[in-house]
């Protein structure tokens, strides 16, 4: 292939994803570098959550850039799911975390307090349920009697994680993009041109992105980009299908359009395995059956486990290198809420060859490493 | 308690294993989620009286491992396994769990599924099926009955619901014509089984002799509005319509591999009998240090293989363990690794004339049964970029049913093959995880013991 | 379809129909000896399935027992008196408290 391509995205999950969708629909010739079937995968595991509630407790930044996907979101929604063939199930009805006990209780309703003002002002606050609002706002939820209620984020919502990922893809397709799946980048060099080479092809770019969840420090050395990410494991486990008993998502339990109740979610320090283990399945469904005893009858008919890139402090890395103007570095564990972000603003600085004003603490800069580089 | 050996499955394979590992005197633990012993093949036998040597050699198993001091859980459903061979399972609802020195699965097989248009109508179901609703209930097929497909298995149902008074319309071949030919390549090895070979002769000339057409096909469709009314095929050059309230399809059995999978143990694939096996040496040791394989679902080679396969575990998990040396080990070896190849010897020849044939698929045919995902909808998902099983699942729903996979992994792989031009055995198949079957979240609950604090 | 001399002498209601079972049965092998070869219909196509493989791989068979939905009925032992139904779609609306 003697082609250059404008824009080359190496990872094909939520975050890579929706920078390609972004930039083939912003006209750039764009290819998009995914791995093989059975690569560590992220965008799989996701739980499907569209959310701003407690993120970006040490960093408003990353608070305000979570409010703007979220504004994003309805009309990127409503392209995804022309992309996918059908409504991708976005529901922005509002987003819940159960609080189980006095002391959650308590401890939600001082964390509640402080976040009042990290919010950047431009969306409705963070509220806090007692039992009896909680009941009112859900009242056909078999509510189990430990729980004292919940912090409500009215904005929040969720969406069907797979159908969106088959929205970027086809939307991305229709644009003009160019797919590459099975591909495992050795190196990308750097001359006139991004030559990336792919094993069997070296594919050019004027510029590249590396989206590769956790594989991203490798390549983005390669770079000139220090970013440090590691591999915390989440486990999930969904039903079968059951009648409606929780029509707003919670941050570790929701019910989907189709009826199944998916449950997480784990956060495991120290493996490369996205293997299941029934300790922590047995956690979580009890902690399930606490907030809603009805079901303990339900049968589990699937489990999972993904890895989720995670940098030091858990925030997104966001990075334009100063040594290889052109190439950039985008991961975060957070690609859902922040996928229509990823589609519109940031695929719109890569095309600039510049990223904005927004993204300069949230550079990986700020994990002191190596050479301290700037946005430009 | 802690058993040397928990043995998953009590037909032959594990049956043997049993037996010849008490006799080595190791403590074994054996689940299988039946009611009784005797697995898929000896299903029931002990309701039936003995009508031949091997019903006879089955109720001998089965009293040598009663008599065995095994320990023994039925209706215990595995669900998932662990590190250093910790076992969870069911019984009525609750969560059990054992750690053992080695974990034997000697899990058996599934049907090869054979989806034709129609397939999922209510009135269609396996040979296999129906011969577990006449082993266990009696059930003989009457009136509009056809079977369809091939293999072993095929003509054996056929045989026994015949003479169990049954009634038959009609045998539709969906074989290779041209296997017949190529097989005969294979007779000169068959012939050291010649008992295998003597039977399914035997069976052939029963049918032929009972009157029920044998036809050669293709094409065949399963038609009605809301359940099976009649069936449509292609045979000598004519399309033909008959009435039926009952089809059976078969075509061959592969090996479950939920389980190992689950385990990720590693799997090869096997050309001959197109399915995906664990790899295991002749002691059964998979990749996974305690895991061992026994039976048809280490490999399919039938029901006198897989108790010797089972032997040979439990001689080699009892030489691991340190009970046997392994110079008494490779003695009582010598001469079952003679007499399992002398049972393999006919396996080229079933392999060759009953060849699995790739599926040509409709795209109105549908895939995967538990979320109605058609071949269309797969062969979209490939123009979407998916090279996988892993992928198609995420665009499609594609095995994320309840079965998760066990009727669609084979087809959707084939699909996907042909639809990218590249052979089978490279599509990545399903990542499985466990549970491998489904139980209730307060059953899973009540395994948790309130300590640690890593969940959200 | 299927038949059986003797068909046995327990009985169990299925959607208003008394079914005949001998011991040893599941719920799925007495449904078929009694002609009922559909025990539910789809969640995502509301087809109409019944049994297929019978030896609880293909979750075809799944019924609704004793007020117990997505039951195997495979798997399960017909006893006196049971109460199977068919299974629409999902499972149905009365889904009691723990």
């Amino acid at each position: 292939m003697s082609e250059t391509f404008d824009v080359a995205v190496v990872g094909g999950g939520m975050v890579g994803g929706a920078i390609a969708y972004g930039c083939a629909r912003s006209g750039a010739r764009t290819v998009l570098l995914d791995g093989a079937d059975a690569s560590l995968r992220a965008a799989r595991g996701n739980f499907g959550l569209v959310w701003s509630q407690g993120k970006g407790k040490d960093m408003p930044a990353y608070a305000v850039w979570t409010r703007t996907s979220l504004e994003l979101w309805p009309a990127f929604a409503e392209a995804m799911g022309s992309a996918a063939g059908q409504e991708i199930g976005y529901r922005r009805v509002g987003g819940l975390a159960f609080c189980v006990g006095e002391q959650e209780l308590a401890e939600r309703r001082d964390e509640v307090q402080r976040l009042h003002n990290l919010d950047g002002g431009r969306g409705p606050p963070v509220r806090l349920l007692e039992r009896r609002e909680l009941e009112a706002l859900l009242p056909g939820t078999p509510l189990g009697p430990q729980v004292t209620g919940a912090s409500l984020a009215p904005d929040d919502g969720h969406v069907n994680p797979l159908l969106l990922l088959r929205g970027l893809h086809a939307g991305f397709l229709r644009a003009g993009g160019v797919h590459r799946p099975g591909v495992e980048v050795a190196r990308i060099d750097a001359a006139d041109s991004f030559a990336i080479d792919c094993g069997a092809s070296v594919v050019r770019a004027r510029k590249v992105v590396v989206a590769a969840g956790v594989g991203t420090p490798r390549l983005a050395a390669m770079l000139g980009i220090e970013v440090p990410v590691r591999p915390v494991r989440g486990q999930n486990m969904v039903t079968e299908r059951l009648p409606p008993m929780l029509p707003l998502p919670a941050s570790a339990l929701r019910q989907t359009a189709e009826g199944v109740v998916q449950i997480g979610v784990t956060n495991e320090e120290g493996t490369w395995d996205p293997a299941t283990t029934v300790v922590a399945l047995a956690r979580m469904a009890a902690r399930a059956v606490t907030l809603l005893p009805p079901l303990a009858r339900a049968r589990i008919v699937r489990a999972w486990g993904a890895l989720r890139p995670m940098t030091p402090d858990g925030y997104p890395a966001y990075a334009q290198s100063a040594t290889h103007p052109g190439a950039f570095v985008a991961v975060c564990h957070s690609g859902v809420t922040l996928s229509a972000a990823h589609a519109g603003v940031l695929a719109k600085c890569v095309l600039a060859g510049r990223l904005s004003d927004e993204f300069s603490d949230m550079h990986p800069a700020r994990f002191g490493r190596g050479d301290r580089v700037h946005a430009a | 308690m802690k058993p040397d050996l928990l043995i998953v499955g009590a037909g032959p394979a594990g049956l043997a294993a049993a037996i010849e590992a008490r006799a080595r005197g190791l403590t074994i633990l054996l689940l299988d989620e039946n009611e009784a012993a005797g697995g898929r093949v000896w299903q029931a036998q002990q309701r039936r009286p003995a009508k031949d040597a091997d019903d006879a050699f089955a109720l001998a198993t089965i009293d040598a491992f009663r008599a065995s001091g095994a320990e023994v859980r039925f209706g215990a459903t595995v669900w998932a396994i662990e590190a250093e061979a910790t076992v969870y399972w069911s019984e009525a609802g609750q969560a059990h769990t054992a750690s053992a020195g080695r974990v034997l699965l000697a899990t058996g097989t599934t049907e090869r599924p054979l989806p034709i248009p129609g397939w999922t109508l209510p009135g269609v179901m396996t040979v296999g099926a129906a011969q577990i609703a006449l082993k266990t209930a009696g059930l003989v097929p009457t009136g509009a009955t056809w079977i369809a497909g091939q293999g072993p298995l095929l003509l054996l149902y056929a045989v026994q619901a015949l003479r169990a008074g049954g009634r038959i319309a009609g045998i539709l071949d969906l074989s290779d014509p041209a296997a017949r030919w190529t097989a005969l390549r294979e007779l000169p090895g068959a012939l050291r089984t010649p008992s295998v070979l003597a039977k399914g002769l035997c069976w052939r000339r029963e049918i032929a002799r009972s009157g029920v057409p044998w036809l050669r096909a293709d094409s065949l469709h399963a038609i009605g509005d809301g359940a099976l009314k009649e069936i449509a095929f292609r045979t000598g050059g004519r399309d033909r319509h008959e009435p039926a309230d009952l089809l059976l399809l078969h075509d061959g059995i592969v090996p479950s591999v939920q389980i190992t999978r689950a385990l990720g143990c590693e799997h090869a694939w096997d050309a001959a009998q197109r399915c995906w096996r664990p790899i295991a040496d002749e002691w059964g040791a998979t990749s996974l240090p305690h895991v061992l394989v026994a039976g048809d679902g280490a490999g399919v080679g039938g029901w006198q293989a897989a108790g010797i396969s089972g032997r040979l575990a439990a001689l080699g998990a009892a030489a691991a363990l340190g009970r046997i040396d392994v110079a008494t080990r490779d003695a009582a070896a010598r001469p079952l690794r003679a007499a399992r190849a002398r049972a393999l010897a006919v396996r080229p020849l079933l392999d060759t004339l009953y060849a699995p044939r790739p599926p040509a698929l409709d795209d109105a045919t549908i895939v995967c049964r538990c979320e109605e995902v058609s071949a269309a909808r797969i062969r979209e998902a490939v123009r979407l970029g998916c090279i996988g099983l892993n992928q198609l699942k995420a665009f499609t729903r594609c095995g994320m049913g309840p079965c998760q996979g066990r009727m669609c992994g084979t087809t959707a792989a084939e699909v996907v093959a042909q639809a990218l031009g590249v052979p089978i055995a490279r599509i990545e198949p399903y990542r499985l995880r466990f549970p491998t079957k489904p139980l209730t979240l307060g059953e899973l609950a009540a395994l948790d013991d309130g300590g640690g604090d890593w969940t959200e | 379809m299927f038949t059986r001399p003797d068909s046995g002498s327990i009985f169990f209601h299925f959607d208003g129909k008394e079914i005949r079972a001998r011991e040893g049965d599941s719920i799925a092998a007495a449904l078929l000896a009694a002609g009922e070869r559909v025990t539910r219909t789809t969640p995502v196509g509301r087809a109409p399935r019944g049994p297929f493989c019978m030896m609880g791989a293909c979750f075809d068979c799944l019924a609704e027992v004793d007020g117990v939905a997505g039951v195997q009925t495979c798997l399960v032992p017909a006893r006196a008196g049971m109460r199977v139904a068919r299974q629409q779609g999902a499972p149905p609306d009365e889904f009691e408290a723990a």
